[in-house]
């Protein structure tokens, strides 16, 4: 064998690479891809997507297709939500949990009507693929769609923005991307593209997330770029966006040791689930949520200017009681914020904890979230 | 006033025997917009190559080290209102702290600002 054989495991690059240098992105390492980290500045893009427009590309992401008889039965085996229930064009947000009731992974669930499509963080999808493959039966497919790219488009001009690009319903009668609510997924024809759209996305802004074969996704961006409100957003302000909408972030608010009810996410446990008691941890879980858990996410106000990370130690006097697992300045918050764990009886809002960062002890108080009101278009005409 | 550059990015403005450091234009640009700076007290020992300040961008924290060896004299109190005069002037308004000297021989392993200039370019 030739030594030019060997292959080394190369940081993939994904089809808006060259779109995004030629944006001026700085390109970073992330899930394994090079992506854009910002372009003209964090701080102006995390603006710029709360006044007006915001593109993101998250190509990195999984998007993976589940068919089969009774595969939304199947799919519950794994996950704590009414999927059954899911009626097509549907999503819901939802938990892979490991037979403890750690979480493996947080999704999106759409139910397409003759199949089941999942939206999966990219750091873990080769993961959750074997997850799923090892867990479902093999009467049930797994199709990864790497062929495909993920865009999202975020702000309160997105719907404006997205209505021009002039998307048609794949069958008459289906709605337009405007009449979509939170939550609700359709497909589209663009120019003789298929485009999936959702009005969703993970900014706490009103928004949609785009999927669309690779090889269109430069033309699509161009064209979304091409009208004034939209710019293109790097990762960091995606996640400054989404540490102000109080949103948890996979291997960092949530990791396969916490449980949903600890994580705050007991909106995930369907009620029907609960009463079935036969998800993965059910136990556990439904122990923690009638009980509380002995520790629970919260999110903090932090005093002063000096921003709290993750990593940094929670304490209540001498007592180191927890760990902030995200945190950062806030942007349209202007001070620094944060998310982390306390013990239950620390969870309540108003409660004064303290963080330390190289040696000093900052002040911080137990928050309700979010931190910046969420803007869901849930209802149309209201 | 001779003006020296280290590789982590500082500089170095000398003034008989007191300094005044910063970081580059570059370096701020790498870091983006700046929230917080740290900036050691007065009397501070310092080792060159050892941590002085943090420079905390909206992404990450970052360490600033001392160029040479000598004890802070004065910190950037303007920092603490406007850690953003990093961003908007890195190599006037925006310095980080000023020191004593204790070996000015150590200038002499630094860059000047043409050879900083080439060794950005490389980068």
């Amino acid at each position: 064998m030739r030594e030019d054989e060997e292959i080394p495991i190369e940081t993939a690059t994904l089809p808006l690479d060259a779109w995004h240098r030629a944006k001026g992105g700085r390109m970073v390492e992330f899930a394994g891809y090079w992506m854009p980290i910002q372009y003209e500045g964090i701080m102006a893009e995390h603006l710029w997507t709360r006044e007006s427009a915001g593109l993101f590309d998250v190509s990195h992401m999984g998007q993976l297709v589940l068919t089969g008889d009774n595969v939304a039965e199947a799919l519950e085996t794994l996950v704590p939500g009414d999927i059954s229930a899911l009626k097509p064009g549907r999503m819901r947000y939802s938990l892979l949990l490991d037979e403890d009731g750690g979480i493996l992974d947080d999704l999106m669930v759409t139910n397409s009507g003759h199949s089941f499509y999942l939206v999966v963080n990219g750091a873990v999808k080769w993961d959750d693929i074997a997850h799923l493959r090892d867990n479902l039966s093999d009467e049930i497919t797994l199709n990864h769609m790497d062929d495909h790219g993920l865009l999202a488009l975020q702000g309160p001009k997105a719907v404006d923005v997205l209505t021009r690009m002039g998307l048609t319903p794949l069958q008459p009668g289906w709605p337009a991307v405007s009449e979509l609510v939170f939550m609700q997924a359709s497909p589209y024809d663009w120019n003789g593209v298929p485009v999936s759209v959702s009005r969703s996305g993970y900014t706490g802004e009103d928004g949609f997330e785009i999927s669309l074969p690779g090889e269109a996704l430069t033309a699509f961006a161009d064209a979304l770029c091409a009208m004034e409100e939209v710019k293109p957003i790097g990762l960091g302000a995606r996640d400054s966006l989404r540490l102000e909408a109080g949103l948890p972030l996979y291997g960092h608010d949530m990791t396969p040791e916490i449980d949903p009810a600890e994580a705050d996410l007991g909106f995930a446990i369907s009620k029907r689930r609960r009463a079935e008691e036969n998800f993965p941890g059910a136990a556990r879980i439904l122990g923690h949520l009638e009980d509380g858990p002995p520790r629970k996410r919260v999110g903090l106000t932090v005093d002063g200017k000096l921003p709290v990370r993750e990593g940094a130690k929670l304490f209540d006097g001498e007592d180191e009681i927890g760990v902030v697992t995200s945190g950062g300045f806030a942007p349209s918050v202007g001070a620094p914020i944060a998310m982390g764990y306390v013990p239950r009886d620390h969870a309540v809002p108003g409660t004064a904890v303290a963080a330390e960062v190289r040696g000093k002890l900052v002040h911080c108080t137990v928050t309700a979230m979010p931190f910046i009101p969420h803007r869901y278009v849930r209802k149309q005409g209201a | 006033m001779p003006r020296y550059y280290t590789e982590e990015h500082e500089w170095i403005d000398v003034d008989g025997d007191v300094a005044t450091v910063g970081i580059t234009d570059f370096a701020q640009g790498q870091l983006g917009d700046i929230v917080f700076v740290e900036v050691p007290d007065t009397g501070a020992e310092l080792t060159a190559g050892g941590d002085a300040a943090v420079v905390e961008s909206v992404k990450a924290a970052s360490d600033v080290f001392a160029p040479v060896d000598g004890t802070v004299t004065e910190g950037n109190g303007q920092l603490e209102d406007d850690p953003a005069l990093v961003n908007s002037d890195p190599e006037g308004g925006g310095w980080f702290f000023r020191m004593t000297l204790s070996d000015k021989g150590q200038l002499d392993g630094l860059m000047d600002a043409k050879g900083y200039k080439a060794f950005c370019d490389a980068l």
